[in-house]
């Protein structure tokens, strides 16, 4: 049974989509009542248990989907299914001792890493054993194979790089100059982000090698081309987050200058999209295939929006306001978490029977997810125009006045919050429990 | 980026005492609602230049530091606490501008800021 050790990453992390998406729903009342729960647990500790326990989902969900792939459906002996445990077991740890400090008030207080900075160590310990067992089972093997194994290993390589680097405001020289320490903690994000996006993105690859039973979507000189632009994006694509300061002049040149090169994915979206309008791709994994191709679509949108914020005119206007949220909203929700919830399904459809209610259920969550996020996303972006629009007068001072003026669309905003909420509740749920039922199934640990 | 000197403003680096400051910033999350340079959380307002604001300025942050807007947590900062704090926003709006007003637009997209 220590051989189905990736489903303990996978159940762990849906476990932590529902809490991240319930913590979402909590803090977002916030915006229209300021005192809401501010007697148990204040803002500024409940707000990182939501980023936190979001990427969690997303990186536990990867790390066990890459787990899952290489040692069950490519059947390459794992280097150590021990090893596997103990690294799921230090993130779950981990994790635990996340939630314990922030609900203590023991925080670290960087953006998106608000706990304390010393359980970083785990987490690293953590991604550099997952790095040890891929490389180590994958070694000799990997002539010829198809670009998501390199994706893979990229993403995990990066990962421990990026994570690393976002902590180097530990040394004097960074952290007495603010200005190199924001850009390079703000760069850092950006590439540590370019690091789950290769494990999510090969990923997503993966599966649609395996749908389309064709091997050739990820060989050839065009996925190969794709891999590494990918790559110069997550080394040197920190455009939007650090235009606005006031860096050398050259370190802004080049964060325009890579980010623009993402039109290349653009344009291969829109010719690929065109291209398979003819074709009438008939998939057994219908659940899979579904959330992929919502993915598609985030893509596409994301995309649109991404290089909208990455020319500095723009960027000047919608930097700091609910529009870059909607852009990190709209990729980690709608392009990662479909992607990743594709993943799930692909692979809870392979170990359990089929459930026609389960199925049901879920096809319902998929319709109101997509339905819930557009409208949570569209609100957001209204949300941010209000604000650059008030940013832009110089007479405006009194923060509360902008606040008020959004109300309408921080209700719309929790609204589809909760909804999206729901809809993950409806996919979720039946996917643990098929999960469950897989475990009742094999008792011999 | 860590090794060449990248700062287009004059600011010098981080006193001791607006060390401390960041410190106190950092353990009680301020990032979660506040943002520098447009960066960090939508619950509050930026911060990066409320010290040379002429309508705000130290004291007008201070007063808020404990007892500020519903949204914020119950504070108890001592004095010398509050004045790390200032002394950390006060470095912070002596590096730069933000919004930066007096940005130049070009018609490539580009936009030229202005350093302090």
């Amino acid at each position: 049974m220590r051989r189905h050790f990736p489903l303990l990453f996978i159940a762990l992390g849906l476990i932590a989509l529902l809490i991240g998406g319930l913590i979402g729903v909590l803090i977002s009342i916030t915006y229209l009542d300021p005192t809401f729960l501010k007697e148990f647990i204040p803002f500024n500790q409940l707000r990182p248990m939501h980023t936190t326990t979001v990427v969690s989902w997303i990186v536990l969900a990867a790390t066990g989907g890459v787990y899952y792939y290489i040692s069950q459906e490519e059947q390459f002996k794992l280097y150590s299914s021990k090893l596997g445990v103990l690294h799921f077991v230090l993130f779950a740890l981990t994790g635990t001792a996340i939630y314990l400090s922030l609900l203590s008030g023991n925080m670290g207080g960087r953006e998106y890493l608000e706990y304390l900075p010393i359980l970083t160590i785990p987490i690293l310990l953590g991604w550099l054993l997952f790095g040890f067992n891929y490389f180590i089972t994958l070694f000799g093997k990997i002539k010829n194979r198809p670009v998501y194994f390199w994706m893979w290993g990229t993403g995990i390589v990066f990962m421990i790089y990026h994570l690393s680097e976002s902590h180097f405001w530990i040394f004097s020289d960074i952290r007495n100059d603010f200005i190199k320490d924001m850009g390079i903690q703000w760069k850092s994000y950006g590439s540590f982000v370019g690091s789950w996006n290769m494990l999510i993105y090969g990923t997503a690859i993966y599966l649609m090698s395996k749908i389309k039973k064709d091997d050739n979507v990820g060989r050839g000189k065009v996925a190969f081309f794709f891999y590494f632009l990918g790559l110069t994006n997550l080394m040197f694509g920190w455009a939007h987050h650090t235009y606005i300061l006031p860096n050398a002049p050259w370190i802004r040149y080049v964060a325009y200058a890579i980010s623009m090169s993402e039109w290349i994915i653009f344009i291969h979206i829109i010719y690929n999209w065109a291209k398979s309008l003819s074709k009438s791709t008939k998939a057994e994994n219908i659940l899979a295939y579904r959330f992929l191709m919502a993915s598609e679509f985030w893509v596409f949108v994301n995309l649109v929006l991404a290089l909208i914020m990455s020319i500095p005119a723009f960027n000047y206007y919608m930097h700091g306001t609910h529009i870059t949220v909607a852009h990190s909203m709209g990729t980690t929700i709608g392009i990662n978490t479909s992607i990743l919830l594709a993943s799930v399904t692909f692979i809870v459809q392979k170990l359990s029977k089929e459930n026609a209610t389960a199925n049901k259920t879920i096809k319902l969550g998929f319709i109101l997810f997509n339905i819930s996020l557009m409208v949570f996303w569209i609100s957001l972006i209204i949300g941010g125009i209000y604000k650059a629009i008030w940013v832009a007068n110089p007479e405006n001072n009194v923060f509360s006045q902008l606040h008020e003026s959004s109300s309408s669309v921080f209700l719309i905003f929790i609204i589809s919050g909760g909804l999206l909420f729901t809809s993950l509740l409806l996919i979720g749920l039946p996917l643990l429990k098929r999960l469950h039922a897989f475990y009742l199934e094999k008792t011999q640990w | 980026m860590y090794l060449s000197p990248t700062k287009g403003s004059t600011a010098p680096l981080m006193s001791q005492k607006a060390i401390e400051g960041e410190v106190i910033w950092q353990e009680n999350n301020c990032t979660a609602c506040h943002q520098l340079y447009g960066l960090g959380g939508y619950l509050g307002p930026d911060l990066t230049n409320i010290i040379s604001d002429p309508r705000k300025g130290p004291a007008y942050a201070k007063a808020f530091f404990n007892s500020g807007v519903k949204s914020m947590p119950l504070f108890n900062f001592s004095d010398d606490e509050k004045e790390s704090l200032v002394q950390f926003l006060k470095h912070v709006d002596r590096t730069g501008y933000y919004p930066n007003r007096n940005a130049q637009f070009g018609a490539d997209g580009w936009v030229t800021i202005e350093y302090k």
